[in-house]
């Protein structure tokens, strides 16, 4: 995608995206809620139409190749509805003869990965089991791209652990995988390179050794006498200290000297957490907490 | 207020917000039809010497009793203009009050709406309380503005509050019976179902019920449309029958409340049994046929159950309306043929326009399937937007073509024996398919809407309404020629057919095939809703 812009209206959901996916990775498209990361996989499959810019997939384009090009890929929307009158088994078997056709051996094996009941009507699903309906729908089809919107929201953590676990099969076979999340852990655990998505735009991507920085961890520590010199550290950034209390951000190289200072100087308590997305926009991109909002308000309805 | 009923208010609000289109234009719409039957009533019947003559034919028709009811005051001009409007118009008034009352509780509940809203401060019983307040109150809306207009209209003012009430009495209780399978069922289109199937059967109740002699048996008496007759408007207005639907509301409602009291949230009181776990739809049209095939089949017993019916009128048909003024009618309205073929002509093209009205609410599922978010799924892969429009759209345009065939078929059965004459068969059929092109043509106008102005696609059903009105009430009303020949319906070929009638058909189906290539490519060229 070269300088893709998508108006709705007065509203500017994608302001000049560039965006590209190599063959064969899996590709983390990350960003916060209203970003436009649905925006972008919709426009990837021809749902709707861009207002300027190039769009290529698989060297077609998605708004009038759309027969050719979906035989190719395989969907999951990131707000699964489903027909309340038919059975899951029924609506993952129909997708995916419209797909084309999919394995009936892996469609069973899927259903026993996911523990899904597939003799239940949609409308007795919670939104989990539908998500799940939708994935081992396009999971079980010989799609050569995966474009999989937040397909883990409503998935409780052993069926993340199984989802990530068919994301990497997907990779050993060569496939790709375009997945968009708003959670960082998620998109670092499975991508081999990350877009970050910001108001339309693409901000940072590349392979996640080189996002490095994007990654530090957030480390608060009581000490008993605060030690002086922690700002020279290797890696060690953002240093404040009130009273007995040092928090600092800290690159995962400059974790090790930071413990080894804080430990001689008579360690307390000690809370350490990932960097939240929100936390790196506001970090590296200087958005205040109100742009972010407004970043999030101006997205369509339902958008993600 | 009740712990479980807090919250009611802002639920009647927020529903009054989302029907602040949908009921005044009802309203509006049984005030014109109210108001034009009452006024033209007088012209039609001028003297009491031509309504007892009408009045009597009326009640010496067998078919004629079970499908309207009878006159009980063969003088009143009331209760002879308005013998369509005690049982027929009045089922019609309770589909429209199921629609809404269910509108309200179940679909909301199966959309997940109201778990949503749940999360704040509302009380369990809240959101049935105000789906009924707002039933009740547009029934009752509805009974005192049709009470106006009738009395506007030059009736009586006490019959006209009889008439009035006995409406509003109706859709409380019909209300009231949605609320009960709303909460019976898990799905709004099962509770939807087995509410209409309710009407139907006090419906069926009442006609057999009127035939018996000399007036209605119990069996009437078992049925809120037959107590709505037995109300006699304009003929003895007995007010003591009210009675009856108001106490039926007051035991229904407390038995909505305590089936809602014994199940969660989006549960019915039926365990959902468990279906295949693989699928034998093979493709999208399929799929259409699944989603579709239900309705048409109710449509299709409905139309023949009628078209029976109006068959087997046939042979009445020269003594029902002996009145001169009435043939006149008749004539001038349905023709310049025979009686018989004018009166069946006239009820052929009331078929007509039903079977359209079953067109735009099977093509109006594309609409809905899009904002319900299962078109997302189904074009994400092979899928092209126009085979799954055409998905709907075919079996749109193939089950208006069944249903105007079954109502020829059964209509010319029905007037072949009461006639002894086995060529009407033939001749009513071809009469009957005759009026596909014209619903062809509102059904693609659905298409057009939903490819150019999708939000816009529910309004064709205002369309449908305007072009009935001028059908029915355009002569009455002065409406300039051009405007009577906008409607599609207008120029459909009557019985009997001639070469000629080609023509028109022809026009009809060219007019359609454009608005649905119109449809086709705005689809095609649009962004996909949500």
């Amino acid at each position: 995608m070269a300088g893709v812009v998508k108006r709705f209206g007065p509203v500017v959901a994608l302001n000049g995206l560039d965006f590209s996916v190599e063959e064969g990775e899996v590709h983390g498209f990350l960003g916060p809620n209203g970003s436009g990361k649905s925006t972008t996989i919709r426009l990837l499959l021809g749902m709707l139409r861009a207002n300027a810019g190039s769009i290529r997939v698989m060297g077609f384009d998605p708004w009038s190749d759309v027969a050719r090009l979906h035989r190719r890929l395989a969907y999951v929307p990131g707000d699964v509805a489903l027909w309340p009158n038919l059975t899951g088994g029924e609506v993952i078997d129909l997708l995916g003869r419209l797909q084309g056709g999919q394995d009936a051996a892996r469609r069973d094996r899927l259903l026993e990965v996911f523990d899904l009941d597939p003799t239940k009507k949609s409308r007795a699903y919670s939104k989990g089991n539908r998500q799940k309906v939708a994935l081992i729908a396009a999971l079980a089809t010989d799609a050569e791209l995966f474009l999989l919107d937040e397909p883990t929201s409503g998935l409780d953590p052993l069926m993340e652990d199984a989802f990530r676990q068919c994301v990497r099969e997907l990779r050993n076979q060569g496939r790709t995988v375009l997945l968009s999340s708003h959670i960082l852990s998620e998109a670092e655990a499975l991508s081999d390179r990350v877009s970050i998505i910001r108001e339309g735009r693409v901000v940072e991507t590349g392979r996640l050794e080189e996002l490095r920085h994007l990654t530090r961890t957030s480390v608060t520590a009581d000490v008993a006498v605060v030690p002086a010199g922690l700002d020279a550290l290797p890696g060690v950034h953002d240093v404040v200290v009130t009273n007995h209390r040092v928090s600092a951000q800290v690159e995962p190289s400059g974790l090790a000297p930071l413990m080894r200072a804080l430990t001689d100087a008579g360690l307390l308590a000690l809370t350490s957490q990932p960097p939240t997305l929100e936390d790196l926009f506001l970090r590296h991109y200087g958005a205040a907490v109100p742009a972010v909002a407004a970043g999030a308000s101006s997205g369509r309805p339902g958008d993600a | 207020m009740r712990e479980t009923l807090a919250g009611t208010g802002v639920l009647i609000r927020l529903g009054l917000r989302r029907d602040r289109w949908l009921l005044p234009a009802w309203i509006a719409g049984f005030a014109v039809t109210t108001y034009s039957t009452a006024a033209a009533g007088a012209e039609l019947y001028p003297d009491v010497g031509s309504r007892v003559e009408a009045a009597t034919a009326l009640n010496a028709t067998a078919s004629l009793v079970a499908l309207f009811g009878r006159v009980y005051e063969p003088t009143s001009l009331g209760a002879l203009s308005l013998i369509k409007y005690t049982a027929f118009m009045a089922a019609i008034l309770a589909v429209l009050m199921v629609f809404i009352t269910i509108r309200h509780t179940r679909s909301d509940e199966e959309s997940g709406r109201l778990e949503l809203l749940g999360g704040g401060r509302l009380g369990r019983d809240a959101p049935l309380a105000a789906a009924l307040a707002i039933s009740f109150g547009a029934s009752l809306v509805l009974g005192l503005v049709t009470a106006v207009t009738l009395a506007a209209g030059g009736l009586p003012a006490a019959g006209s509050l009889a008439f009035g009430l006995g409406w509003a009495a109706t859709g409380m209780a019909f209300s009231a019976v949605a609320g009960v399978t709303a909460q019976v069922t898990a799905s709004a289109r099962a509770a939807t179902g087995l509410s209409l199937g309710v009407v139907a059967v006090t419906y069926a109740l009442r006609a057999v019920g009127d035939l018996a002699e000399p007036g209605p048996s119990a069996l009437s008496w078992l049925s809120p449309i037959g107590w709505n007759q037995q109300i006699r408007a304009f003929a003895g207005d007995r007010w003591w029958v009210l009675a009856l639907p108001l106490a039926l509301c007051a035991a229904l409602v407390p038995v909505a409340l305590a089936l809602r009291a014994r199940r969660d949230l989006g549960s019915g009181l039926r365990e959902e049994r468990p279906g295949p776990a693989r699928g034998s739809l093979n493709g999208v049209w399929d799929l259409a046929v699944r989603l579709q095939l239900r309705l048409l089949a109710a449509w299709a017993v409905a139309f023949v159950a009628f078209g029976v019916v109006i068959g087997s009128l046939a042979g009445n048909v020269t003594d029902l309306l002996s009145s001169p003024n009435a043939q006149d009618l008749i004539r001038m309205l349905g023709g310049t043929q025979a009686m018989t073929d004018a009166f069946i002509a006239a009820e052929i093209s009331i078929m007509g326009l039903l079977a359209a009205a079953y067109g735009l609410s099977a093509a109006n599922r594309l609409r809905d399937e899009e904002t319900d978010g299962h078109v997302e799924a189904l074009l994400g892969t092979a899928t092209t937007r126009p085979r799954w429009a055409t998905s709907h759209f075919a079996f749109a345009l193939a089950g208006v073509a069944v249903l105007m065939l079954l109502s020829g078929l059964s209509v010319g059965a029905g007037a072949a024996m009461v006639l002894s004459d086995g060529n009407q068969l033939g001749r009513i059929t071809v009469a009957s398919a005759a009026q596909i092109p014209a619903a062809w043509v509102m059904t693609s106008v659905v298409l057009a809407a939903f490819g150019w102005a999708p939000r816009l696609t529910g309004t064709v059903w205002g369309l449908l309404l305007v072009f009935v009105a001028l059908g029915e009430f355009g002569v009455l009303w002065n409406a300039p020629e051009w405007v009577m020949e906008l409607s599609p319906f207008r120029h459909s070929p009557l019985l009997p057919l001639d070469s000629d009638a080609v023509w028109p058909m022809l026009g009809l189906t060219v007019t359609a095939a454009a608005l649905a290539a119109l449809g086709y490519t705005g689809w095609r060229r649009r962004d996909l809703a949500p």
